[in-house]
């Protein structure tokens, strides 16, 4: 029977790296006397090590070990939780992930950074100066096995080691629990050399035998300079499921050389052909070393299996998914029993039948989506590790708050969003939060606090990232570009547009460059990014009381609920999301106010009217304010009308990218194709309204001009 | 036509001596097509289709050569006209105004681009080496877009340059 476990391992790897993200989040908000997390941890730690174990990954296995020791310690209140112990298990988190990913890359690994921090580790642990050096050989893996078996070889004639007896009686159950004893004797002989004797007399007959039980005790019998504690450690996982006596003997008495390799020959096959009756029906078969060798060999073969990405999906999504499917599958079935035999008595269940399928491909649709929401906590998983390991290499103390985490968001969005996430963070850490001394003279708190948001607002994503620093150098800012010369020196910019500097390319008012950020480069590539997922990004600041960026981004890339409508000859879809509302317009609303600015009273509100005709240049059938439609829609918290010649029909729209052949339009999100064939643009609103005022300064700039020019000419 | 006359006209000597087969062993092909007069052609290997014309969505503030978007198969391809662009006239819409969709694959992504002429003509085979250089004296058709010239019979077929033509638009708009 074999089993072909490398299918295995990349779930083994995904577990793991959710493991490791566990841990590091745990050991972040990690607290004295906090058992919960720390068994958390501890237990995560654990599966690593039992999965690394299973697959034969030796250099996981021990380094976890180490961990997991030390955890260990902690979790028994016989160590307590320093600082520096968390900052060395933040550290072997990272060692584990460069492990796991070595084996998922299938390259070799960079031992230096493991073999240190394993080396730091063993420090901390607190071992005698054996425990020292056998995990530092460990960790060495090529290198163990010659190593140990040169350990034997010294170890007979070497003074001071000792012969163990060690009485091993398991539990029946011992190997329903995942362990297995034959991987436990092959941890004993690294320690040195080993015989086994198995006692089978508790084998019950044939027909008694559970297969998931195990049913043989052991005695066995090592020769090493190892301490007690060495071996105890072997057996630590399962000491809570056997009885374990170790003895010392002398070494003369027991181990002449001779005897070790015989014994052990003896031994090996005894052990395999009893443990065979629980082997072969357990569900875990146990590689033997040699079974590692030839996965690892067969890895390589296999290892043209394209990389395919996977999504946890929650079972109630997928369950409303097959109810979906089974109503389908109803309305299908009622429809074609209805165009069997067709007449026009039957005109009035069809029309219903098809309003049915409309329904259900609908909500099909919606469900469909829905499993590629992920909700954001998995964008903001790495930032409590990065500001801590930020705010350690600054030397600011820095809080990190995270909210609405539960926010959902596109797969492909959160995929993208990360990078640019992280480069904001960095710059809040870096130039938002002042040091500490600064901040007491200013009468804040010494603790900078960051904070991390997300809410739905409308159908996109708001992801605010604030800090209480010392906000944004107005001036800095203005003079740096001034000094680039992106700005004249007597143009007059609001707050918001200085802000927006910040997103030039080469823009740094950074003072000092540090290696977190500050040369300027980023700012660009972040607005872009988000640009190219179809959001925005804004900034508010408030000098000394910390700044504010806004990241807007639409919830899915690919459909929209619009709303469509009729300019000129032309079609264009306003997203249904944010139309306020749709009316004629009458003409004793409509206001006309400091200088051919059009106004439309809306109940409280004064709405400013734009002609989409006229932000577009083109052809209109109606210019008229009075009498017209006028479609009103609110972005970033500001209402504008939009004038239409005709309200069409309202549907959803596959959104199609102009980028891929064109470009990017200003005031134009996207286009779709409707049912005729034809494109229709789909309006971005926000960018619509940014238009509308740069035109209108524009025109208040040349009138401006127009004006000096008059001054100039009559005097 | 006499059916006879024009089965006359095809080589039957050698089966190498057949059309395509000869082309494909000797130099590139080019499609040509007429723009006011004028003849020009592109790597037949970069025309996607060739379609007639329709009324393009129009896309706002653009250019006056952009003459908007159409749908392809659920492609959204932008339309140019090449007689505005190169500014060789006004171009009128006729019913042998066609559309040749050209694809160019880019560094990271295809584009793929529609350009409005007055007619397709031909199907050019040119050797490498009957390729000559355009002289930069003036014409409409700014230098870079032109790849080379090619002497066919009594005419000069203008080569243009398929990647300067998908390039240009991106920077014409910010």
């Amino acid at each position: 029977m074999s089993v072909d476990l490398t299918q295995f391992i990349p779930s083994f790897l995904e577990e793991s790296f959710e493991g490791l993200e566990l841990m590091e989040s745990s050991l972040l908000n990690l607290e004295q006397g906090d058992d919960e997390t720390i068994n958390s941890i501890f237990r995560a730690a654990h599966s690593i090590k039992g999965g690394a174990g299973t697959f034969g990954f030796d250099n996981v296995t021990e380094f976890t070990h180490l961990v997991e020791t030390l955890l260990d310690e902690m979790r028994d209140g016989r160590r307590s939780i320093e600082q520096a112990d968390v900052e060395l298990l933040l550290e072997s988190v990272d060692c584990m992930r460069l492990l796991l990913e070595a084996i998922r890359d299938e390259v070799e690994c960079e031992q230096d950074k493991i073999i240190e921090t394993s080396k730091l580790l063993a420090i901390a642990l607190d071992g005698n100066s054996s425990e020292n050096s056998q995990t530092t050989d460990s960790t060495a893996e090529s290198s163990e096995e010659s190593q140990a078996e040169s350990n034997t070889g010294n170890n007979d004639n070497a003074e001071g080691s000792n012969s163990w007896q060690i009485e091993f009686i398991p539990e029946h159950h011992l190997v329903q629990t995942g362990n297995d004893p034959l991987l436990l004797f092959n941890a004993l002989s690294d320690l040195g050399e080993v015989s086994i004797k198995a006692n089978c007399k508790d084998v019950p007959a044939l027909n008694d035998i559970d297969s998931e039980e195990l049913y043989i005790t052991w005695q066995l019998t090592l020769t090493s300079n190892a301490s007690e504690n060495d071996i105890r450690e072997i057996f630590e996982w399962v000491e809570d499921e056997c009885q374990l006596n170790i003895t010392k003997e002398q070494t003369e008495q027991t181990a002449p050389p001779v005897e070790g390799p015989k014994s052990e020959s003896i031994a090996e096959p005894l052990a395999e052909s009893n443990l065979s009756p629980t082997d072969n029906t357990s569900e875990n078969p146990t590689p033997t070393p040699s079974e590692n060798d030839s996965i690892i060999k067969d890895k390589s073969v296999t290892k043209t299996k394209p990389d395919v990405g996977s999504i946890r999906v929650g079972v109630d999504k997928v369950d409303s998914l097959i109810n979906l499917v089974g109503e389908l599958v109803i309305t299908q079935s009622m429809l074609s029993e209805l165009g069997n035999d067709f007449d026009l008595t039957k005109i009035e269940r069809l029309t219903s039948g098809l309003e049915q399928l409309l329904q259900n491909t609908k909500e099909l649709q919606e469900s469909v989506m829905r499993i590629r929401m992920l909700p954001i906590s998995f964008a903001f998983n790495r930032f409590p590790r990065l500001v801590h390991d930020l705010s350690k290499k600054t030397g600011k103390d820095i809080e990190l708050i995270l909210k609405g985490e539960q926010t959902e968001l596109d797969k492909t969005v959160m995929e993208q969003i990360g990078d640019p996430l992280v480069h904001l963070v960095r710059n809040a850490v870096d130039h938002g939060i002042e040091p500490s001394e600064v901040r007491i003279a200013n009468g804040k708190s010494e603790k900078g606090t960051i904070t991390l948001d997300a809410y739905h607002q409308g159908g996109n994503i708001v992801i605010e990232i604030n800090d209480d620093g010392g906000g944004i150098d107005r001036k800095a800012v203005f003079d740096k570009a001034l000094e680039k010369g992106i700005v004249d020196a007597n143009s007059t910019l609001s707050d918001s547009q200085v802000f927006d500097l910040i997103f030039e390319p080469g823009f740094s008012t950074a003072k000092e460059l540090s290696d977190i950020s500050g040369r300027g480069v980023g700012m660009d590539v972040v607005k872009k990014n988000i640009q190219s997922l179809g959001g925005r990004i804004q900034v508010e600041s408030e000098p000394g009381k910390g700044s504010t960026f806004k990241v807007n981004l639409p919830l899915t890339l690919a459909i929209l609920d619009g709303q469509l409508v009729k300019v000129g000859s032309e079609v264009y879809i306003i997203p249904l999301i944010t139309i306020v509302e749709s009316l004629q317009t009458q003409s004793d609303l409509i206001n006309r106010v400091s200088g051919d600015m059009v106004l439309y009273r809306l109940r409280e509100d004064n709405v400013p009217v734009i002609p989409i005709y006229q932000l577009f240049n083109i052809a209109s059938d109606n210019e008229k304010i009075e009498n017209a439609l006028l479609v009103v829609v609110e972005a970033d918290g500001q209402k504008v009308g939009l004038l239409v010649d005709d309200l069409l029909a309202q549907q959803q729209v596959v959104i199609k990218s102009l980028n891929d052949n064109y470009q990017q339009v200003e005031g134009i999100s996207g286009a779709t194709i409707l049912g005729d064939g034809s494109v229709a643009m789909i309006l971005d609103i926000p960018g619509m309204i940014q238009m509308a005022l740069k035109k209108a300064q524009k025109a208040q700039k040349n009138k401006q001009a127009e004006q000096v020019m008059l001054e100039g000419v009559s005097s | 036509m006499d059916i006879q006359a024009l089965a006359a006209e095809v080589p039957v000597e050698g089966e190498y001596n057949l059309e395509g087969i000869d082309f494909i062993s000797s130099g590139k092909q080019y499609l040509a097509f007429i723009l006011a007069q004028e003849q020009y052609a592109v790597d037949i290997l970069c025309v996607e289709e060739i379609r007639s014309w329709e009324n393009p969505t129009k896309i706002p503030n653009a250019p006056s050569y952009i003459k908007g978007v159409i749908n392809m198969r659920g492609i959204i391809v932008p339309i140019v006209d090449l007689r505005l662009k190169f500014s060789i006239g006004e171009a009128n819409y006729s019913e042998t105004t066609v559309v040749i969709v050209l694809t160019v694959e880019g560094d990271s992504s295809t584009r793929t681009i529609g350009f409005v002429v007055d007619a397709v003509s031909d199907v050019l085979n040119t050797e490498e080496e009957d390729i000559k250089n355009a002289p930069a004296f003036g014409g409409c058709v700014p230098q870079h877009y032109v790849a080379g010239l090619v002497n066919v019979g009594d005419n000069v077929v203008t080569l243009l340059n398929v990647e300067a033509l998908q390039t240009i638009e991106s920077h014409q708009l910010s």
